[in-house]
């Protein structure tokens, strides 16, 4: 059977979701943002949110994700975005309101927003995406980096004695009162993509429940600033960021 | 028995030839052009085998560019 005969009689079991815009995207070739994009915009899709849903834009690679989902956004000063997510979800109760942050805008100079807001219950739901490094301005080391990595800023290999150690941020938003579900996913593989993708879900619902903090860490790639190839970077991160940052729920509260 | 069919549709221009899809597809369908360029200059990717497809959207989950429509038809095996 030919191959335009399945395309006429079948049935589209995939297609780009509707929400996602026909810009092409700025990141890198594998970049796990592009998957993350098209996982909200699956799920806002799917739960009929894009009415509702605004999200807040971070500083970092994924700046402009404004231009790349098809919902309502805002972009915050650096760091700030669940302080401005806050103000956004208590003025207008009836918008689900997301952030997406990377980790040097979670984990770096917004630790406090975070915290804080994850404290306060905010209705919100946040999007962490840790890929261990500050990929935009060229790979130096983040908050998150291993223990060892090479980065731009630790050219032998990060060290205890003089950077401190790798923070697991979700880690410490589970400790907290106001979070309800926080949890650490991956997109490196077919099935972990259909996991972060329910994990979304719930947080969203979450959202709309007003239930708290919903918190979902993606373990991500950065296969430029690793310098390995998008592949390969999928096989460093299981190999060795999966060590420090286990996938699975820390807190689920229904 | 009922065989499954699919079929990759690859918006080639999106793609940037990142190579995950090659690595995610389980029927060894997907390849990257060796010489051929899209026009942003990237090895795209492009179905070398398409009647080994069996329609199961690994290829689609898996790329950051949300570059593939996947069809499937469940056919007699006769």
């Amino acid at each position: 059977m030919k191959k335009e005969d399945i395309i006429k009689a079948g049935t589209v079991v995939y297609e780009r979701p509707r929400l996602l815009t026909d810009n092409i995207t700025h990141y890198c070739p594998g970049c796990s943002h592009g998957v993350v994009h098209r996982l909200i915009a699956e799920v806002l899709d799917e739960m009929d949110l894009a009415e509702r849903a605004v999200g807040v834009a971070p500083v970092g690679c994924a700046v402009f994700a404004y231009n790349y989902i098809d919902v309502d956004w805002v972009e915050a000063a650096h760091g700030r975005a669940p302080a401005v997510a806050t103000a956004m979800s208590r003025l207008n109760p009836g918008n689900v309101v997301f952030t997406y942050q990377g980790d040097g805008d979670l984990a770096a100079i917004g630790t406090a927003e975070t915290i804080h807001a994850a404290n306060r219950g905010e209705n919100i739901v946040i999007i962490f995406i840790n890929n261990a490094i500050y990929g935009m301005t060229g790979g130096q080391m983040a908050p998150t980096t291993l223990l060892g990595q090479k980065t731009a800023t630790t050219p032998y290999g990060r060290t205890a004695a003089l950077n401190g150690y790798p923070i697991k941020m979700s880690d410490i938003l589970a400790t907290l009162d106001g979070t309800c579900y926080v949890t650490r996913q991956a997109v490196h593989t077919p099935a972990a993509v259909r996991k972060a993708k329910s994990a979304l879900k719930k947080a969203f619902a979450n959202a709309v429940a007003k239930k708290g903090t919903s918190v979902v860490e993606i373990v991500s790639t950065c296969n430029s600033g690793w310098k390995l190839t998008p592949a390969q970077s999928n096989l460093w991160m299981a190999e060795h960021m999966f060590e420090k940052y286990p996938l699975g729920d820390l807190k689920n509260i229904d | 028995m009922a065989k499954i069919k699919g079929a990759v549709v690859i918006d080639i221009n999106r793609c940037k030839g990142c190579d995950l899809c090659v690595v995610a597809c389980p029927a060894d369908v997907l390849e990257l052009q060796p010489k051929e360029v899209n026009d942003r200059g990237y090895h795209y990717a492009y179905d070398k085998n398409p009647d080994a497809c069996i329609g199961c959207a690994s290829c689609a989950a898996v790329c950051p560019d949300g570059c593939f429509t996947v069809y499937r038809l469940v056919c007699d095996n006769n």
